[in-house]
């Protein structure tokens, strides 16, 4: 038998955990002993809460295999719903912040499932295209409502994110999509993708499937706004528009559907990487979208395709492949 | 070897085996008919199925078959007739509350979930077995666990009675192609049915295929205590396997009988081989 150090999940569970306090001591370390300065720093912010969003994205359209261009629309939901709560109401900081970010949450998901039933009705680009309709509907209400500031939009709006709470809100947001999928919910709104009909005769009741697997990232996107709010401390209408869900999406197919690792990796990258190129700023949109069109040739699926990583699993293979070695050695001394 | 079972008629809907006659029956089918538009692809279709019977249902190509599967899992909305699935009425339930009730499928192309493992494909279909929330998952508490231990260990229970334990991990759209049909059954049978539809499960198959194909059914049969009723074009496998056949031809069916009744009804013959004066209608 295969000696496999990780092969139990606690073990593995513990790993990842350490794995993720390890990231996080780093950052930290590299933050407050001043490495990084203030906008460098600044932008770990929007890398998580991008990371957040083309991961809930990934969910709908990955995972569940359907194709929402309105995500936009969710997270302005979550990001006017936090702002206007926290504008309202003197609660401790903290507190007050982790409320904002649940009502958002809920509110994007109650709005993930009012839009979701009747959308999912459709399939493919009608999908795309309903979806991408009730998105400006929802930007086209925040415009014309006087709570939202209309088009002005909202300012004066408390700066309670910091990269603390952007990184433990990513983390816990990328926690729930990952035990979501690996549970028997999600294995439900993985056979909705794969065959749909199949699905159905396996006793899965589809339309309940999909509808939770869109208002959970419905639900996220939310989070996410809430995030963003409490970071720009101001929020304008016309960025929550068609092309914020397109970007997104494009960062999905970038990083593969229907892996999170990829999600996680191509939002990175595509958030830095318009700051990195800002040396040479006339061409950096140029370079953006030659890098996208190389990918998309070189590797349609995606950079990761529908791969994802486990940290135990690579571990294991890795001491697997050395203790071969050192076996092949020995081997050869006899 | 081939066994003959006793077949006794029952009122107006037909046969079923004589050790079936005690228990109620599993499927009765009284006039049921489609419309698609002005084409009535069914008509008068009526069938009743015992608790353990292996039934068969053939006709020549376009006859109907497939769409009565499709009346039976509620694809399609019968336009007339009505379907008792262990003494209940399905009129107006979904496809996956049928299934529940006990209804389980293959498809005559196979529709796996290609992009899953084998085990997953399984697992899916033993979905409705597991009770946990989804909070429960996502918290990973100890009822996501025990579920979990217990549904891996009833798929790969379900993957050995088909011998297909040692592919648990493959993909399933990997699989070759006659290990592709047995995970349509073993995953069908995952969903705890009380009569399972096979639809054209020798499709594709070399005789020795076939021939391990109806050990097979005999088998589920056996191990799962179920009905079975099966849409076939191989001859040797209907007539070796199924105890009652009925036969449909322009959505009606013109025959019903046990195997060596329908080999010799000159109706059957003359539907699928043409009429021997060869004279046009």
């Amino acid at each position: 038998m295969e000696k496999k150090l990780f092969k139990s999940t606690k073990s593995r569970y513990i790993l990842n955990i350490l794995a993720i306090a390890l990231v996080f001591a780093v950052i930290a370390l590299l933050i407050e002993g001043k490495v990084l300065n203030r906008y460098q720093a600044n932008l770990l912010i929007p890398v998580c809460y991008n990371i957040i969003l083309v991961v809930s994205l990934n969910l709908a359209a990955g995972f569940l295999g359907q194709l929402p261009l309105g995500h936009a629309g969710f997270m302005a939901v979550g990001a006017y719903t936090a702002a206007i709560f926290t504008k309202a109401v003197d609660l401790p900081g903290p507190l007050e912040f982790v409320i904002a970010i649940v009502l958002a949450a809920l509110m994007a998901g109650l709005f993930g499932v009012l839009i979701g039933l009747p959308a999912l009705r459709l399939r493919g680009d009608y999908l795309a295209i309903i979806t991408l309709g009730f998105g400006e509907i929802i930007r086209v209400i925040i415009v014309n409502l006087s709570i939202t500031g209309g088009a002005f939009g909202l300012s004066g709006i408390q700066g309670h994110t910091n990269y603390i709470w952007a990184f433990v809100v990513m983390v816990i947001s990328v926690y729930i999509v990952v035990t979501l999928i690996r549970s028997r919910h999600g294995r439900a709104i993985l056979s909705i993708r794969e065959n749909e009909i199949a699905a159905e005769s396996c006793g899965i009741h589809t339309t309940y499937y999909k509808t939770l697997g869109f208002a959970v990232a419905a639900a996220l996107a939310g989070v996410a706004g809430a995030l963003y709010a409490h970071y720009l401390k101001i929020l304008d209408p016309s960025t929550f528009g068609f092309m914020k869900s397109c970007e997104l999406l494009v960062m999905v197919v970038l990083g593969g559907m229907g892996s999170v690792i990829g999600s996680v990796i191509s939002a990175t990258g595509l958030t830095l990487l318009p700051e990195l190129l800002r040396g040479f700023d006339d061409y950096r949109m140029i370079v953006y979208s030659l890098l996208l069109i190389i990918v998309m040739i070189f590797k349609p699926s995606g950079l990761m395709g529908t791969y994802d990583f486990s940290l135990g699993g690579t571990m294991d293979s890795f001491f697997a492949k050395i203790r071969s070695l050192f076996k092949r050695k020995e081997a050869k001394n006899k | 070897m081939k066994t003959h079972t006793k077949m006794v008629p029952v009122p107006s809907q037909g046969i079923i085996p004589e050790r079936d006659l005690d228990k109620s029956p599993v499927l009765e089918i009284v006039r049921l008919g489609i419309d698609f538009g002005g084409l009535t692809a069914v008509e008068d279709f009526s069938l009743i199925i015992g608790r353990t019977e292996i039934a068969g249902l053939i006709g020549p190509n376009g006859a109907g078959k497939t769409t009565v599967f499709n009346l039976l899992t509620n694809v399609y909305e019968p336009t007339r007739g009505t379907i008792l699935l262990n003494g209940r009425n399905t009129r107006g339930l979904k496809t996956y509350q049928l299934n529940k009730m006990g209804i389980a499928r293959t498809f005559q192309n196979i529709r796996l979930f290609k992009d899953l493992t084998v085990l997953d494909n399984v697992k899916i279909a033993l979905h409705n077995e597991m009770d946990y929330s989804a909070v429960e998952a996502v918290l990973r508490l100890p009822s996501y666990w025990r579920a979990e231990r217990i549904s891996t260990e009833r798929a790969m229970e379900l993957l050995s009675v088909l011998g297909m334990q040692d592919m648990a991990g493959s993909i399933a759209g990997s699989l070759p192609y006659g290990a592709q049909r047995r995970l349509e059954i073993v995953r069908a049978l995952a969903t705890n049915p009380s009569i399972l539809l096979l639809d054209e499960p020798a499709a594709g198959m070399n005789p020795s295929e076939t021939a391990e194909l109806m050990e097979n059914i005999r088998k589920i049969r056996d191990v799962f205590n179920i009905a079975i009723l099966l849409i076939e074009h191989d001859m040797n496998l209907v007539m070796g396997v199924c105890e009652g056949i009925a036969v449909l031809n322009y959505g009606r069916i013109i025959a019903k009988g046990t195997p060596e009744e329908i080999q010799n009804n000159p109706t059957v013959i003359e539907a699928y081989l043409g009429h021997s004066g060869g004279e046009q209608a």
